[in-house]
């Protein structure tokens, strides 16, 4: 049964993939970078969602995303490795290695001073990075333009090409994490928000599951950082700026932690708002998106998920009869 | 070396008062409501732009020139008065018990609307009220010069944290306040009328904040972008002290005051990242800050 149902998952993010993949070649060109960026935030977001499963939220992603963006960059300019599938892999490990080092601090705090210390340690690395001139200092640097298995593809088909990788590369780390949220210590992660002490009385370590989580939400916040970064073609300190990290929260709040695709979702909507505003409303795109985030936890305070989980119950009601 | 000691002490003090006056206000909303609001910065920077508009009003009426400091003192109310409702009657209200961090998010929206709404109201210029700075004349100390503005602002500080420390503790409504800190059902069972503690003390905290950002005006260039420094900092003096106490407040602002300085006397690399170091050092060491009593587990 649970084979079944793994198979069907399989089969449809191969089919959502594909479909996106098809789709991008019909979308104009800006809406394909905006795709881009989204995946790239909603990575980080998917981090947080973890996280969330287990009852934490960090407030400095920033933090894995700065790491990942200047791991792809530093590769990029000092080694001249500019294949985009190998950067983002080597991102993903890289930051998921830093993440397990910094969990065991991280993992015995809870609620708001989580929150803070994760919060601190980005603003630490921020202060760092504006002070070190090699790479760039507060201006950061630009990225080399990237290949893909030995190929350089036309100016035009650039963003295409990175589009491409970062949906199957995404949808594979997105199936995976599935597998995760099902396995013991993700369904453990759970338990842990809903009541900790109760999990250690049943012999489980619940610091052991919160250092599981936070490398796993390193990793993709690395990888995400890298896609940004190289989708940017451009990596500075703002990366790990508070505010970047306040964005990241915003997305996994307003997806909510019950679905993997709403987390890309809510991306892409705070992408797609922050560009439309940023467009017509050069001067004020911040009131619009407080605006947005207030209205959002306001009037769907569960997240976005939510909604998808009703609709996908309400589907597979109609499908079994 | 004795000057040098001299000088880093009193920077490091005029620094730390500065901070600890917004971080009383932080540290105090979030004693009584729960809330840790990062539209205290915001709210900061609305004080500073406030004086700006103010003070050179003042200056076209001729009056006394002392004076000058009530024009500032009306400024900060203002802002007060006209964000108060707004934000803890309109906004907070709705949110009141649900998860911090989701409260944190909403305080994160109202700062960025704030930013813009600062950007609509005076635009992208630069203003400049430095006359103030010039009432009380230098100070000397030995062959030091100080403004005695800046000497002043540690008097300021001294009196709004010892002000709001006796009206809490020596009070009657200081005493409700408490009770609400405490336990706000059961205040509320006994009469209190909780909701109003909430928004006197929003009030309150939403006061401080843009009084510091008043006082700072004469010291600063006021523009865009004043409030995101502001914000990171005083978190920082709050953590470090315990959330929800003024002790902690006193001592963490002096912490990163007198760190702060000596880093920029000492060793100006590593200025703008030492008191993100205090803060994961304390937390590292003392996880819920220096003044934070135990708490009881939920079973």
């Amino acid at each position: 049964m649970a084979k079944k149902i793994y198979q069907n998952m399989i089969f449809q993010s191969i089919l959502l993939m594909l479909l996106l993949i098809i789709a991008g070649l019909f979308i104009p060109n800006w809406l394909v970078f905006v795709v881009t960026k989204a995946i790239a935030y909603g990575l980080v977001g998917l981090g947080i969602i973890t996280l969330m499963r287990g009852g934490l939220v960090s407030f400095g992603q920033g933090l894995v995303f700065g790491i990942g963006g200047y791991t792809a960059g530093l590769l990029g300019t000092q080694a001249g490795l500019t294949d985009a599938v190998l950067l983002l892999f080597i991102s993903f490990i890289f930051t998921g290695f830093v993440g397990l080092i910094i969990a065991p601090l991280l993992a015995r705090y809870r609620d708001i001073f989580f929150a803070m210390l994760s919060l601190a340690f980005s603003m630490v690395l921020y202060g760092v990075l504006i002070k070190i001139d090699a790479i760039g200092g507060s201006d950061g640097f630009v990225l080399p333009s990237s290949t893909f298995f030995g190929w350089t593809p036309s100016k035009e088909y650039a963003d295409y090409s990175l589009y491409t990788v970062s949906i199957i590369m995404t949808g594979i780390v997105s199936v995976l994490l599935r597998y995760y949220y099902n396995s013991a210590p993700g369904l453990m992660s759970l338990a842990v928000r809903e009541n900790e002490l109760r999990v250690e009385y049943l012999g489980a370590s619940s610091f052991n599951i919160t250092v599981i989580n936070f490398t796993i939400a390193a990793a993709l916040g690395g990888m995400g950082g890298a896609l940004n970064g190289i989708a940017l073609g451009h990596i500075d300190p703002e990366f790990t700026y508070w505010t970047t990290s306040g964005e990241f929260v915003f997305i996994s709040i307003l997806a909510g932690y019950l679905s993997v695709p709403a987390v890309f979702f809510a991306a892409l909507l705070l992408e797609l708002v922050r560009s439309f505003s940023g467009r017509y409303f050069p001067d004020t795109w911040q009131l619009i998106l407080g605006v947005f985030l207030i209205l959002s936890i306001i009037y769907i305070p569960s997240g976005i998920g939510s909604f998808f989980k009703k609709i996908m119950d309400k589907l597979k009601e109609t499908i079994n009869g | 070396m004795f000057a040098e000691i001299l000088t880093i002490f009193l920077d490091g003090a005029i620094y730390a008062s500065w901070l600890f006056i917004v971080a009383l206000g932080l540290t105090f909303v979030f004693g009584v409501l729960k809330i840790l609001n990062i539209a205290h910065g915001g709210i900061y920077a609305l004080g500073a732009y406030s004086a700006a508009t103010f003070v050179p009003i003042f200056y076209t009426l001729g009056l006394p020139e002392e004076f000058v400091i009530i024009a500032m003192l009306i400024s900060a109310l203002a802002v007060a008065i006209v964000i108060t409702p707004i934000m803890e009657r309109g906004l907070l209200r709705r949110f009141y018990g649900q998860d911090h961090v989701l409260i944190v998010l909403v305080t994160y929206a109202i700062y960025l609307v704030l930013e813009d709404v600062q950007k609509l109201i005076w635009g992208m210029k630069s203003f400049y009220v430095s006359e103030p700075r010039e009432i009380l004349g230098a100070i000397e100390f030995g062959d030091l010069y100080y403004v005695g503005y800046d000497i002043a602002l540690i008097g300021l500080a001294i009196f709004c944290g010892l002000s709001l420390w006796l009206i809490l503790n020596k009070t009657k409504s200081g005493k409700v306040v408490l009770a609400v800190i405490h336990n706000p059902e059961i205040s509320g069972c006994m009469g209190v009328n909780v909701n109003r503690v909430y928004l006197s003390a929003f009030f309150v905290g939403a006061f401080l904040a843009a009084l510091a950002g008043a006082f700072t005006a004469p010291l600063i260039s006021v523009q865009v972008g004043i409030s995101v420094a502001v914000v990171i900092e005083s978190f920082a003096v709050v953590i470090i002290g315990g959330l929800g106490s003024i002790p902690g407040a006193v001592v963490g602002a002096l912490i990163i005051g007198m760190a702060r300085a000596a880093c920029v006397h000492k060793l100006p690399e590593a200025e703008i990242f030492i008191m993100y170091f205090c803060m994961a050092g304390m937390l590292i060491f003392r996880p819920k800050g220096l003044f934070q009593g135990a708490e009881a587990r939920k079973i």
